[in-house]
């Protein structure tokens, strides 16, 4: 919607709820020129604006939840976003955020989305409407992927998040295709037989066109990739995101140390990874170049 | 072809291949209003199959987007819906991965607001049903053309309609087409009905697969320059998922899942009125299709109730009475939900003997009258004759069920 439709009429302003005003003047929505591409609302001053999701009933010291919160700050255009998700922990946050979430089926996450966009451009051709998926890794890698790899072979045109917490953590703790071989969980009891799937070689053979790996060590550089997988995904192909977002209940990480784990599997194994086509480069080097002054967040 | 004109996204006509004057076929038509187009419009008379029905339904349909899987005996229909979208009269369309993906990305669709139609056959419908079944309660008006065949093993492709079964407690508007001028008629009305904001509900219409889809029949069409109004995706019960609808947190599949007495409450709400929405589509179907049910022989004593192709059949038979002096009435009933509880009463009131023909071994049309007439008519209602598995129904079959039955019950 535009943010004409969003400003508070002025006449209504003294009745609104303090959060709704300051949502449209001092959130996201509201600090954003142009296409979005340019980063205006910054993660270094998280804390101090209103941000699209603020409430949630997730777990204490949940990396997943922080990871959620910096994405809905990366967003380039949130008040023409629709994110869509699945049965998970993720969708706990996700259905609180102020963008409108479509809690569709088990694993149908990618299939919905491709209906959405498409009927989308068709309704608005005018408007840019950004689509984004953001689901669990069982729900994408598992049970959905047919869906996940079938939007990415047709390219369609919208981003694909998976929240890896490297388990089914909303079911209690089962292993799921993204799980470490060995690793002993639930309906795992002598350990993970196969490897964790390599979804971004996957997602490099399908054709995806930004494809990006990482864990939310660095909340500047989450936002960024957010914003640059999302426009990517609205002019060029589709993009994915996969991000290390630890179960500090399942894995038994102590609240204190989610941090530290993240920094210590990121350095191990989940080093952040950009894999961009040569139309998304261009297009990416083409958007990013514009402002005069290049900001770094 | 969502970005004719006015989108930079890459896709475009000219990019597929049409020449840049190009103009789509759609957009030749002119916009008339639904109960013209159903009572009014001059009609053309074909001899065409059901599946060639369905194209001239779906041109005339103002069809935004299709998306479907192959599975025969649907495919003859959504092929045809490829060359409807290659001319222009569908602005997008692919062919999606399977059922699930096809029925979910459908319901994608409809939450963007646009006229949305896909289309399966027996076992991608079993395939698909969760999907399917949440159609309902997500409020998508969709419309879907089923060309029944059977989902038991052993496989087989042949025509029967059990999936019906499947379908009747999900909320859906269920048609019964029982010929190709059904299949050419029932679409434009389902869709109609199920965009009207006190329904705002996906609707189906089956239709007997090969007996209807792939056999030629008379069917009259209106002429092809005019088309339904298109989907106004403001008008609906629920907001459209398009972020363009304050406020902006809407997320009206929410997990309505902690376990407390609120949720159980606003579950058990959500589900009634849409229930309750169903039974409002009824009207809507009684100016479209001139009712809910067809009567023949209204007042006999004898009385066949039927739907689809069964109908078709028990036509021929209560003709064949009538030349024989004995006078048998038919029920057709058009759509199987809403149920046309009080037309089936009012037309058998007088009645002594029903049967109720059907392409299933189940026999849920059957259950489905059974249930509505316990302890308000006095007739003995019999079940069957029954066919499956891609079985036909001679008319004799028919003929003979009911000299038996006059026999059982004097």
């Amino acid at each position: 919607m535009s943010l004409e439709t969003l400003r508070p009429t002025p006449a209504f302003k003294d009745v609104l709820p303090i959060e709704y005003s300051d949502l449209v003047e001092h959130g996201p929505y509201n600090n954003r020129g142009g296409d979005g591409s340019k980063q205006t609302v910054k993660v270094t001053d998280m804390g101090k604006f209103k941000e699209v999701i603020e409430e949630h009933p997730m777990c204490a010291g949940c990396a997943m939840t922080l990871f959620i919160r910096l994405t809905y700050i990366g967003m380039p255009n949130p008040e023409h976003t629709i994110v869509v998700g699945t049965a998970g922990c993720g969708r706990l946050a996700i259905s609180q955020a102020s963008v409108p979430f479509i809690y569709g089926n088990y694993g149908d996450t990618n299939a919905v989305a491709s209906g959405l966009k498409r009927g989308l451009e068709v309704r608005y051709p005018n408007q840019k409407k950004d689509v984004v998926v953001m689901a669990g890794d069982g729900g994408l890698i598992d049970i959905g992927f047919q869906g996940l790899m079938h939007s990415w072979f047709r390219k369609e045109k919208f981003t694909t998040i998976m929240l890896d917490n490297e388990v089914y953590g909303n079911t209690g703790g089962q292993e799921s295709g993204m799980t470490n071989h060995g690793k002993v969980l639930k309906m795992a009891p002598r350990g993970k037989f196969g490897d964790k799937v390599d979804a971004l070689g996957l997602a490099k053979v399908a054709g995806v066109d930004y494809i990006a790996r990482l864990a939310p060590t660095n909340p500047a550089r989450v936002a960024r990739t957010v914003r640059r997988a999302i426009m990517v995904a609205r002019e060029v192909g589709h993009s994915y995101i996969q991000a290390y977002t630890s179960c500090n209940i399942e894995y038994s990480i102590p609240t204190p140390d989610v941090m530290k784990d993240a920094f210590e599997i990121e350095k191990e194994r989940y080093g952040f990874e950009e894999i961009i086509s040569p139309a998304a480069k261009a297009y990416l080097d083409e958007v990013e170049k514009k402002p005069k002054k290049k900001k770094s967040d | 072809m969502a970005n004719v004109k006015g989108s930079s996204v890459c896709r475009t006509a000219v990019d597929e291949g049409k020449p840049a004057d190009w103009i789509p076929g759609g957009e030749k038509q002119t916009v008339v209003d639904p109960m013209k187009m159903f009572h009014e419009l001059p009609r053309e008379k074909l001899f065409i199959t059901g599946s060639e029905a369905a194209r001239e339904s779906m041109r005339r349909a103002n069809i935004d987007i299709a998306i479907a899987y192959p599975i025969t005996p649907q495919s003859e229909s959504m092929q045809q819906a490829g060359y409807l979208y290659d001319e222009g009269y569908i602005k997008e369309y692919y062919r999606a991965e399977e059922e699930i993906g096809t029925f979910s990305a459908i319901s994608g669709a409809s939450r963007a607001g646009v006229r949305s139609l896909t289309a399966t056959s027996g076992p991608g419908l079993m395939r698909g049903m969760e999907a399917i079944s949440s159609w309902p309660g997500a409020r998508t008006p969709i419309i879907m053309l089923n060309m029944c065949r059977v989902i038991n093993t052993p496989l087989a492709i042949q025509p029967d309609n059990i999936e019906m079964s499947f379908m009747l407690n999900t909320g859906i508007l269920l048609l019964h087409a029982e010929n190709q001028q059904d299949f050419y008629d029932y679409p434009l009305a389902a869709i109609c009905a199920s965009e009207q904001v006190d329904v705002t509900l996906p609707a189906v219409v089956s239709v007997d697969g090969f007996f209807c889809t792939h056999a030629r029949g008379p069917v009259e069409i209106t002429p092809e320059e005019y088309k339904l109004p298109p989907r106004d995706g403001w008008r609906s019960a629920v907001p459209a998922m398009d972020n363009e609808n304050p406020p902006a947190r809407i997320s009206r599949d929410a997990p309505i899942q902690k376990s407390n007495f609120i949720s159980y409450h606003m579950h058990s709400s959500w589900q009634q009125e849409v229930f309750a929405a169903v039974e409002r589509s009824a009207k809507y179907f009684r100016d479209y299709l001139g009712g809910l049910v067809e009567v023949v022989n209204p007042g006999a004593e004898d009385f066949i109730i039927a739907s689809g192709c069964a109908v078709s059949q028990a036509r021929e038979a209560i003709r064949q009475e009538g030349e024989n002096g004995r006078k048998v009435g038919l029920v057709k009933v058009k759509t199987i939900r809403p149920f046309p509880t009080e037309e089936i009463l009012d037309a058998v009131k007088g009645a002594k003997r029903i049967l109720i023909p059907e392409f299933n071994q189940a026999g849920w049309l059957h259950k489905e009258v059974c249930s509505v007439l316990y302890g308000r008519c006095n007739a003995v209602i019999k079940d069957g004759p029954r066919v499956f598995g891609g079985m036909t129904m001679p008319t004799e079959m028919i003929l003979e069920w009911l000299e038996e039955f006059r026999k059982e019950v004097k």
